[in-house]
């Protein structure tokens, strides 16, 4: 389901953990994944080659220090460099939350994330990384989120595409994602919003800065819970333009601490970014705002209108909760929930339109305020999951990370569509997919000059198929098509010549010569596509072993035609006797 | 059919080593390794002066009834023209046969202009994001220079042959300049820069199926990589801008380079005896000199490269020195490009400069010196600037300005304005030109001048080492590498040493390189595989025979089935193809065995006798005579049909087979 991101995929041999996120919903041990799945005890480094995290969104990544420190994992962990700088930030974050705020022990430390981190191999988009011998991943571009990326999986033939989470089209802050016809035997992909088809972002993005300016006009506060990275820079650069043009004055807020460190990962990571932005840069980097400024808790008793972006996203804890309740009573208030929420949040029950909210204690919270629920979060619609499926051409899809009526509704249009399996187990579940592949060999080039030669020597005729053969030779794992004498060479195998003589005994007048001349152009009718020729000693061969040989006097009229042929020419040899006897002897 | 070409060959196009342009040919894919621009010939013209009425700007044309483009400054001749550029050798050569363009670093791609613009060019060039990027702005900041004051004739009477050989030198030793083109303008970098495909480093790239080619880090600048171009079988290395020191860039990655066919090695240093870690401490030392006795220093500079490397270590020294108060400009017209770009490279740098953004910081120092006021960045000398200089520029002072040419750019003014004071110093630091030469229009000059060349490609020593370590199969280098350089005759250190000795190319030289193809590779069809039956004939070794229809698409081979209709047509008649059937025979039979199957066969009467080296069978009752000699037999068959088919099988019981 939509909650959190663990993938144990195993592929030619090679077991491999795509994401480790967390679920936000819960608050005891259901909120990590189960790891005994993988090994009952002990550690995980000999049963995992690599461990891959899409981004740095906790529900991807958020267990990962529990993973490597509390169970125990050694291997490479791969993600890309802003999710790496990011990740640590977000997991320190969320700890301080749970163990310092809610007194939770049990909990990984700072330490650990610090320990954990430093496994971690940052990886560039489009590079080839060879994990060892036989794995490789590649890395690309998934939009979403700052340095969200889409990974490639090979082993040998077999090749899986993992999205993480990721969006088809551009904007304001970051691209589109991309990825070139990869043609996996399997695409994973996410399908959070499997049965939407979003209308445009322009419109969304009127409508929001529509609402907000309604709101703050009315003098109302608008809380925005966002995750400091991602949506929330976005959105800020939305209102940022939008009170430049418009010239208003009411304040907008962004929760303190992450703000500025936030951007600047904005900044120095906008290679990351869209088009327009780095082309930008050098002149106005887009991430220095000017009109929106840090919040404090003590604003949030403030009177008058003002606009709070305040973490975490899904109102389930922290500071955004906080003002949350402070602000729920109001009706002339607003808040904004700009992406998906898990079950079991505050914000996911707001967003099923529940008015009055259990608190902690038993207290029960009055939500007066307007919900407005934007679907700013970037993930792929049913269109987009289409056009990447249409992008890299997968044998196989695998829909994960979304709700299941909705996935089967999207499945069926894949299955429809493409005319390929598409799959969607459930969480534990194992999916085993069969891959088909052509089996690479080396051919040596002698082989392959001397089989294109024949081919060439007559006109090429496309109906024809250029007929090779050889001798396969396997030899310590290594598949080499060559000449057969040469492989029998190679390998001690001593050819066994057979040849076959008959003789067939005629009457008829004349010269040899002309006997000889006969048979030729009986041959030559009956085998139109082998070569036949005269040699030297006026005997006759055909293709490469087969001879005729006619003796006799001129005076007696019996010929003696010995027809010889190895054991290779054996069909063309008895049927070239079985001609001659059954047309000669008549 | 798939024309295949076997043999390659590979073409130099440029007469300095240290800018590089080969034509490879290989597996029937045409690409071109770097295109280099030579700027040292700009050293010929007389340089842009940036306000007028200069020493320069006063240069009279040399002897009358001569082409009065000809100039004569300082005693030295220059051309007074508009500025021609040294482009590699391109008429031999037809570019639209060129499927690609691979770029190992910013410095080694000033020509492309000339090559993908107006010239038929329709392959795809691949650069690294930060190549590009650095090279897009090396190739503005030209292209500013140039057009900043135009000139507008070209003056091209001078390089006839025979009038150039009576002019006195420097120009008489100009390098072909017959060759030489015309600045290209920013909408032809632009549409030429449009063509480039970014690669990452180890990001396989095909190239129309027949070879891969991969970027590694190569260590010399922002991007900067050594190529990697291979077949299943066959591997070619083109190692360029290399360093092994430890600069800002992400270091040299030496693995993906080793145990190559074919290892082409260019750019080697340009100043071979000085060593760049001696030259930048001595490029401090002489500017805090300076500075403590009140005078300025002007350090020619390109935008981007080493000069990160000399913000960083010149305040470093300058802090150490008490001098933290002394300002340093940087003048380019792409220097807030250079400055800013050099911020979001974070994973195309050094280990250490890396790990600053995750805490988020600016990678390189230079931002934090920005942000302090002690280094500021100017486009160009502007009219206020220049009117009141003194209110702006703070002296002392360092001023990081370009060209390192001399010839054109702000860096021409600050030559005028402070050569005339012993106080002051300029030191060279880019080892692209002479730096005698480059000062000659603007002699007699009184300020200090240093030359403390900072070159951090390969010097011979680490050149040598490498290649111990890489180990390929064949070397090719400059012939220029297999002397010791003229400054120097007797170093003969300063030479590659290889064993067997190495290829050596000059300009316009085409080389047949001895990579044979043994291989190709070749995808065998599911179906056709499920088919096969292999034989393990040794321990770990087996064999089958194959037969298939070869499909040669897009220079990927796979062997299909034979097609079902070629089988029909095999039963009808014996018309087609006979191959897919054949078997094969292997070993002796053993005479009683053989006897005993056709006993059972119902073959009766068998006479054996022994020969010397085999048997002899006699059939009487079937007027068949078999010969068995070893690995032969010869089956001697003037009877019925249907007992030659029963002597056949009964053998054939008795061997192995395929």
């Amino acid at each position: 389901d939509v909650g959190r991101s663990c993938i144990l995929l195993t592929i030619g041999g090679k077991n491999i953990m795509l994401d480790c996120g967390m679920h936000m919903g819960y608050n005891d041990e259901r909120r990590f994944p189960d790891f005994t799945y993988i090994a009952r005890h002990g550690k995980l480094t000999e049963h995992l080659d690599c461990v891959i995290i899409s981004h740095f969104h906790l529900d991807h990544c958020g267990a990962l220090p529990f993973m490597t420190e509390m169970v125990g994992y050694d291997g490479p962990i791969y993600m890309t460099h802003p999710t790496k700088a990011i990740c640590p930030i977000l997991l320190e974050d969320m700890r301080k939350i749970a163990v310092d705020r809610k007194g939770e022990t049990n909990f990984f430390t700072s330490e650990m994330i610090k320990t954990c981190m430093k496994k971690v191999i940052a990886v560039n988009l489009h590079q080839n990384i060879q994990v060892d011998d036989e794995l490789e991943i590649k890395a690309y571009y998934a939009g979403h989120v700052l340095g969200a990326a889409m990974f490639e999986v090979r082993v040998g033939q077999q090749s899986v595409v993992y999205t993480g989470d990721y969006n088809m089209t551009p904007d304001r802050h970051l691209g589109a994602a991309w990825i070139d016809k990869c043609r996996p035997d399997l695409l994973i992909t996410e399908s959070t919003y499997a049965t939407t088809i979003r209308d445009s972002k322009r419109c969304r993005e009127r409508d929001f800065l529509k609402k907000v300016h309604d709101c703050v006009e009315k003098g109302g506060k608008v809380l925005i819970p966002v995750f400091a990275l991602g949506r929330a820079q976005e959105l800020c650069i939305l209102l940022e333009t939008y009170w430049e043009r418009m010239n208003l004055k009411v304040p907008i807020f962004f929760s303190l601490g992450l703000t500025e460190k936030a951007n600047n990962y904005y900044k120095l990571f906008i290679t990351w970014t869209s088009q327009k932005i780095k082309k930008t840069f050098v002149e106005r980097n887009m991430f220095e705002f000017k009109h929106i400024k840090p919040f404090d808790r003590s604003y949030i008793e403030n009177p008058g209108p003002m606009v709070v972006f305040a973490t975490p996203g899904m109102l389930h804890a922290g500071l955004s909760l906080q003002v949350f309740k402070a602000w729920a009573p109001y009706e002339q208030n607003m808040v904004i929930m700009p992406g998906y929420c898990v079950a079991g949040t505050v914000g996911h029950k707001i967003l099923n339109g529940q008015r009055k909210i259990e608190m902690e204690n038993k207290h029960m919270l009055d939500v007066k305020l307007s919900v407005q629920y934007m679907s700013f979060s970037a993930h792929a619609d049913a269109k987009g999951i289409m056009t990447l499926i249409n992008q890299c051409e997968p044998k196989n899809v695998m829909l994960v990370h979304g709700e299941g009526g909705k996935m089967e509704f999207l499945k069926t249009k894949i299955e429809k569509e493409f005319g390929i399996n598409c799959y969607m187990p459930a969480n534990g579940e194992t999916a085993e997919i069969e891959t088909v592949h052509d089996i690479p060999v080396d051919i040596s080039l002698n082989l392959l000059k001397r089989e294109s030669s024949l081919a060439s020597s007559k006109p090429p005729d496309p109906k024809k198929p250029c007929v090779l053969h050889g001798a396969l030779v396997m030899k310590s794992n290594k598949l080499q098509l060559i000449e057969p004498a040469t492989a029998f060479r190679e390998l001690g195998l001593q050819e066994h010549h057979l040849r076959f003589t008959c003789t067939v005994s005629i009457e008829d007048e004349g010269p040899v010569s002309q006997t000889v001349d006969t048979i030729y152009k009986l041959t030559k009718s009956k085998l139109s596509n082998y070569p036949v020729q005269y040699s030297t000693d006026g005997s006759i061969t055909v293709s490469e072993s087969v001879l005729i040989k006619v003796s006799g006097d001129e005076e007696d009229d019996t010929k003696d035609i010995l027809v010889s042929w190895s054991y290779q020419d054996e069909e063309l040899g008895s049927y070239l006797l079985k001609i001659l006897r059954s047309e000669l002897l008549t | 059919m798939t024309k295949i070409i076997w043999s390659k060959f590979q073409v130099c196009l440029s007469s300095n080593p240290s800018k590089p342009c080969f034509v490879l040919y290989f597996k029937g894919v045409t690409v071109m390794l770097d295109c280099g621009l030579d700027i040292a010939q700009v050293q010929h013209f007389l340089p842009i002066p940036v306000v007028p009425g200069t020493q320069i700007s006063k240069a009279r044309s040399w002897s009358p009834g001569f082409e009065k483009k000809i100039k004569e400054c300082s005693g030295r001749l220059f051309v007074d023209g508009a500025f021609e550029l040294a482009t590699p050798e391109l008429k031999i050569l037809d570019l639209s046969s060129i499927d690609a363009i691979l770029i190992s670093n910013s410095t080694c791609m000033l020509a492309l202009p000339y090559i993908t613009e107006y010239t038929g060019f329709k392959g795809y060039v691949y650069a690294t994001e930060p190549a590009l990027q650095v090279g897009r702005m090396y190739m503005e900041e030209l292209v500013n220079y140039v057009e900043r004051n135009p000139r507008t004739n070209i003056s091209s009477k001078w390089k006839h042959e025979d009038i150039i050989k009576n002019l006195p030198p420097p120009l008489k030793e100009a390098v072909n300049p017959l060759l030489w083109k015309q600045c290209y303008t920013k909408h032809d970098i632009d549409s030429s820069l449009s063509k480039v495909q970014v690669v990452g480093f180890n990001q396989k790239m095909n190239i129309y199926g027949c070879v891969e080619s991969t970027a590694v880090s190569s260590g010399y600048s922002l991007g900067s990589s050594n190529w990697v171009i291979k077949s299943t079988h066959e591997k070619v290395c083109y190692v360029s801008g290399t360093s092994t020191l430890t600069t800002h860039p992400k270091p040299l990655e030496q693995s993906p380079l080793r145990n190559s066919d074919v290892l082409i090695l260019s750019c080697l240093t340009q100043t071979p005896l000085a060593n760049p870690d001696a030259m930048i401490g001595e490029f401090c030392v002489n500017t805090a000199v300076t500075l403590k006795n009140g005078g300025n220093v002007l350090v020619p500079c390109y935008p981007s490269g080493i000069t990160y490397d000399l913000f960083e270590l010149l305040s470093i020294h300058l802090d150490r020195c008490g001098l933290a108060s002394i300002p340093m400009y940087f003048l380019s017209p792409v220097s807030d490009s250079a400055l800013a770009y050099s911020n979001i490279f974070a994973e195309w740098l050094s280990q250490n400069k890396q790990s600053k953004v995750y805490l988020p910081e600016c990678p390189f120092p230079h931002a934090e010196l920005q942000n302090q006021g002690r280094l500021k960045n100017f486009k160009s000398l502007n009219g206020k600037f220049l009117k009141s200089n003194d209110l702006i520029i703070k002296a002392p002072c360092v001023m990081f300005a370009g060209h390192p040419s001399l010839r054109m750019g702000d860096v021409v003014h600050f030559v005028e304005l402070w050569g005339k004071h012993a106080a002051n110093t300029i030191i060279f630091t880019e080892p692209d030109f002479p730096y005698l030469e480059a000062l000659g229009p603007f002699q007699p000059l009184s300020m200090r001048v240093c030359y403390c060349p900072i070159d951090t490609s390969l010097d011979f020593g680490q050149a040598n080492k490498l290649l111990k370590d890489l180990r390929p199969l064949h070397l090719v280098v400059s012939e220029t590498y297999t002397t010791p350089p003229m400054m120097a005759a007797h170093r003969t250190d300063l030479t590659i040493d290889w064993e067997p000795s190495p290829f050596t190319y000059s300009r316009g030289q085409v080389l047949s390189l001895p990579v044979k193809r043994k291989f190709q590779s070749v995808d065998i069809d599911t179906e056709l595989a499920a088919k096969m039956e292999p034989v393990e004939v040794k321990p770990g070794s087996a064999i089958t025979m194959l037969t298939g229809s070869l499909k040669i698409h897009d220079n990927i081979y796979t062997l299909k089935p034979l097609p079902k209709d070629a089988l029909i047509g095999q039963k009808r008649s014996h018309d087609g193809f006979n191959v897919h059937k054949k078997s094969y025979i292997f070993g002796s039979p053993n005479i009683q065995t053989f006897v005993d199957v056709m006993t059972q066969q119902g073959i009766s009467s068998i006479k054996v006798e022994e020969t010397g080296s085999g048997s002899i069978i006699h059939l009487p009752n079937d007027d068949t005579l078999i010969q068995v000699d070893g690995d032969s037999t010869h089956i001697i068959c003037e009877g019925d049909e249907s007992i030659r088919v029963k002597i056949r099988d009964s053998l054939i019981k008795c061997l192995k087979k395929l």
